[in-house]
């Protein structure tokens, strides 16, 4: 039985890791195609078209790994975790059924248009077509944040004496006080990756003195992006994430927080160390007193409880990869931001283009928001464990009964090796994609 | 309100089989009968800008599933864990098979995707066959053994096969003669629907062809329609008892013997869209009567000890489902109009959309 649950975990784990690499760059370069097909029809110079074409084939790309990689998310509901969406099918199913019935039919008719449509409807209505998709993504992630929200936060329901949950308000799946803070700070993140990825790019042409005149376009787009959304990350959004947490999940905060005793007179912020199961404390610890009861309550003095104040039952199950994927996260957080500033005051400076250093770094950054997203997913994941719905049901009862371990290891096991297969053509075909470059003039 | 949804989850699973079903069966054409390049190009440019949104029609179904029965849905995918898991790569197989074709251009690059993409598609028209042969068949719920349930009643795990190969074994599999029936009558249907689809939206030189190929296939899945129902009692003792006490139901098969017949004349069609309209007739009716045969049944139980699963059984709770009626009544408005852009933008011949070209 254990095995079963870890298998289970395991294969959504790396099925959902990976499928999110591809959404996560949709919904926000969705956003600066249709920026870039703005451009080009209020200015009417070629070079935003042509920019908007060029990151149509990666993002045509990008979907269709996003697509085959999350049909096997909706399957796994039922085929790893039947107890779950039996109890819980009537709430949830809700959410999910919409996003198939309001997101994808709106991406999936309309992108087919998009990328074969310029021709036949002409710049205006196929700017449209662009937006919609844009509109069909975000509502998705609406979607599934909405889900995600309640089984953080479960609201609007009732439970049967067979311990089924019934939907009894459904208004409240949309009120969610989880839900917003969670979405913005989610998009503002997918829109991290993308300006980053449009920034390394353009990076990459104007070190190789290749496509200067987009490389440059690139990154001036992919700085300016960068900024405004690694700020949105941490502020206002990421602030709102974690004081829902510190309010409705005070003992995964502290496990986040690396806070295993309460500390009289307020908490200081963690900047590094390792925590130390066995003797519950941090090791080479380096923290700043006070900061985190200012930065959670705006009182100095705030106690903040420790993990030592819950019983064991009720402890996240794995304290330090929780620990882990959250520092990271604000760790890389942090750093963004610090180097889209200083790019944004070299292009202020007329300067950029030349700065090597920068550009090296800004090239080199491209992995790490796909790195900060993941984990920013691992600690809401993690620090909702022991619980599939918080508080109410446990991680242990969701699996599916029938299910036995070898089964789904054979299926972990084939999911690994195709969907290595899907990364190594994804990056070959991305990067045929990006060494040939934007065209200019090829009508 | 359950046989509300039971209705709009029937439809929306027909609309999935007729729609991704033409690309299923364009695949299994580019397989055996598309021999030249400019062949080829033509059926990929006739699924292109569509397969993707055809395949929403499952994952939407599977979501109306999900949401209105789903007792049902964690019953079936857990207990088909299995082909559903293999279905699944399949997909995956299929849509980088079209999607990645074009990127590179390589005879043996080529020769790797458009095998990938058609036996993919081979495989799925013969999986979802038998997915349905499984569900009319029934399964063993609550895994009983020697009289004795090992699990929760509407629970049960199938392995692919078992070595007797029967519908009546003790310990059911998934594949078995008699839904193998129902694979391969599948992958004929679908074949044919797929090459009426080809006709109707190109001008390919295999046309000709294709209109013999659904001639032939058509005397092949008459013949295999006609024995699936001389052994349909094996597995369900009275196969016609909701058609003798409910005649209206009688539409159903009806609709499929039209679709059936009709297709005999495809040779004589004027219009390129004609014998797309009978296998549609067909696909629809024949999916109809099959569903409509064990109603109100959605799962059968093959032992005595556990009840059937009923669409009254299986349902998510009323509040739920009548708040569901509003939003889908706003998201079916909104994919018929989706779906009447896209199809009035790629309508006509499509040989010249260029898919896949980069």
């Amino acid at each position: 039985m254990e095995d079963m649950l870890f298998y289970d975990r395991m294969q959504f784990a790396f099925t959902i890791t990976f499928h999110y690499l591809f959404p996560q760059l949709t919904m926000g370069l969705s956003l600066i195609i249709v920026y870039f097909k703005w451009k080009f029809l209020r200015t009417n110079t070629l070079k935003y078209n042509e920019a908007a074409k060029f990151w149509m084939k990666i993002f045509a790309l990008n979907f269709a790994m996003g697509v085959v990689t999350g049909i096997p998310m909706e399957f796994q509901f039922g085929t790893n975790w039947a107890k779950f969406s039996e109890l819980t099918g009537g709430i949830i199913g809700q959410t999910l059924a919409m996003e198939g019935m309001f997101s994808f039919f709106l991406e999936s008719s309309f992108l087919g248009l998009f990328i074969f449509g310029e021709k036949l409807l002409g710049h205006k209505l196929h700017f449209v077509t662009g937006f919609l998709v844009f509109l069909g993504s975000w509502a998705s992630g609406y979607l599934i944040i909405a889900t995600h929200s309640w089984m953080q936060y479960p609201v609007g329901y009732e439970i049967l004496e067979n311990g089924k949950f019934v939907l009894n308000n459904f208004g409240a799946l949309f009120s969610n006080p989880w839900l917003l803070p969670s979405y913005l700070h989610n998009q503002a993140a997918s829109l991290v990756t993308s300006s980053f990825v449009v920034a390394a790019i353009g990076a990459f042409y104007l070190l190789n003195n290749k496509h200067n005149e987009f490389g440059k376009l690139f990154l001036k787009t992919g700085v300016i992006f960068g900024l405004i959304s690694s700020l949105l990350v941490a502020f206002p959004t990421g602030d709102l994430v974690a004081k829902n947490v510190a309010k409705h999940q005070p003992v995964t905060f502290a496990a986040m927080e690396g806070i295993f005793e309460t500390e009289k007179g307020g908490s200081e912020i963690v900047l590094i160390g390792q925590p130390n199961m066995l003797e519950k404390k941090l090791d080479n610890k380096i923290a700043v007193p006070n900061i985190l009861s200012f930065l959670t309550y705006q009182d100095w003095n705030a106690e903040i409880k420790g993990l030592n104040e819950f019983s064991k039952d009720l402890h996240p199950t794995n304290i330090p990869s929780l620990y882990y994927a959250y520092h990271i996260m604000v760790g890389l957080g942090t750093i963004f931001i610090g180097l889209m500033l200083v790019a944004v005051v070299q292009l202020f400076r007329k300067k950029l283009y030349k700065t090597k250093w920068v550009l090296w770094s800004i090239m080199f950054m491209l992995p790490f928001p796909y790195i900060a997203n993941t984990t920013g997913w691992y600690t809401a994941e993690l620090g909702r464990q022991p619980w599939l719905v918080y508080n109410l049901l446990r991680t242990a009862d969701g699996a599916s009964p029938t299910v036995s371990s070898g089964n789904t290891l054979f299926t972990l096991l084939g999911f690994i090796g195709l969907y290595l297969l899907l990364g190594l053509l994804f990056l070959m075909l991305a990067g045929k994609i990006i060494n040939k470059g934007p065209q200019l003039n090829n009508h | 309100m359950e046989l509300f949804w039971y209705i709009i989850l029937m439809t929306m699973l027909a609309i999935y089989v007729i729609l991704d079903g033409y690309d299923f069966g364009a695949g299994i054409i580019h397989l055996f009968f598309a021999k030249k390049e400019k062949d080829k190009k033509a059926i990929t440019n006739a699924i292109g800008p569509f397969w993707d949104a055809n395949e929403v029609w499952l994952i939407a179904s599977g979501g109306v599933l999900f949401f209105a029965f789903p007792t049902l849905y964690a019953s079936s995918f857990s207990g088909f864990y299995l082909p559903l898991i293999i279905i699944l790569w399949l997909l995956i197989f299929r849509a980088i098979g079209l999607e990645l074709r074009g990127q590179i251009h390589n005879k043996i690059w080529e020769t790797i995707w458009d095998k990938a993409f058609g036996i993919a598609s081979l495989l799925l028209a013969l999986f979802f066959g038998v997915a349905l042969g499984n569900v009319v068949r029934g399964v063993n719920l609550g895994n009983v053994v020697d009289g004795v349930s090992t699990h929760e009643a509407h629970y049960f795990f199938l392995p692919l096969w078992n070595p007797s190969f029967s519908p009546h074994a003790e310990q059911l599999g998934i594949i078995d003669w008699f839904t193998l029936l129902l694979g391969i009558i599948g992958v004929v249907a679908l074949t044919i629907h797929g090459a009426n689809w080809i006709i109707f939206k190109t001008n390919s030189d295999i046309n000709e062809k294709l209109k013999k190929v659904v001639f032939n296939l058509n005397i092949v899945l008459l013949a295999l329609v006609i024995i699936s129902i001389s052994v349909w009692h094996i597995i369900e003792p009275d196969p016609f008892h909701n058609f003798i006490d409910k005649p209206l139901l009688c539409i159903f098969p009806l609709i499929a013997f039209i679709g059936l017949f009709g297709l005999f004349k495809v040779k004589h069609f004027k219009k390129h869209g004609m014998g797309f309209v009978f296998s549609t007739l067909f696909l629809f009716g024949g999916l109809t009567s099959t569903v409509a045969s064990i109603f109100p049944k959605v799962l059968p139980s093959t032992n005595n000890i556990n009840p059937d699963l009923t669409l009254y059984n299986v349902a998510a709770d009323e509040y739920g489902l009548s708040v569901g009626v509003h939003w889908f009544a706003i998201a079916a408005v909104l994919v018929a109009i989706y779906m009447v852009i896209q199809y009035k933008v790629f309508k006509g011949k499509m040989d010249d959309v260029g898919y896949g070209e980069h």
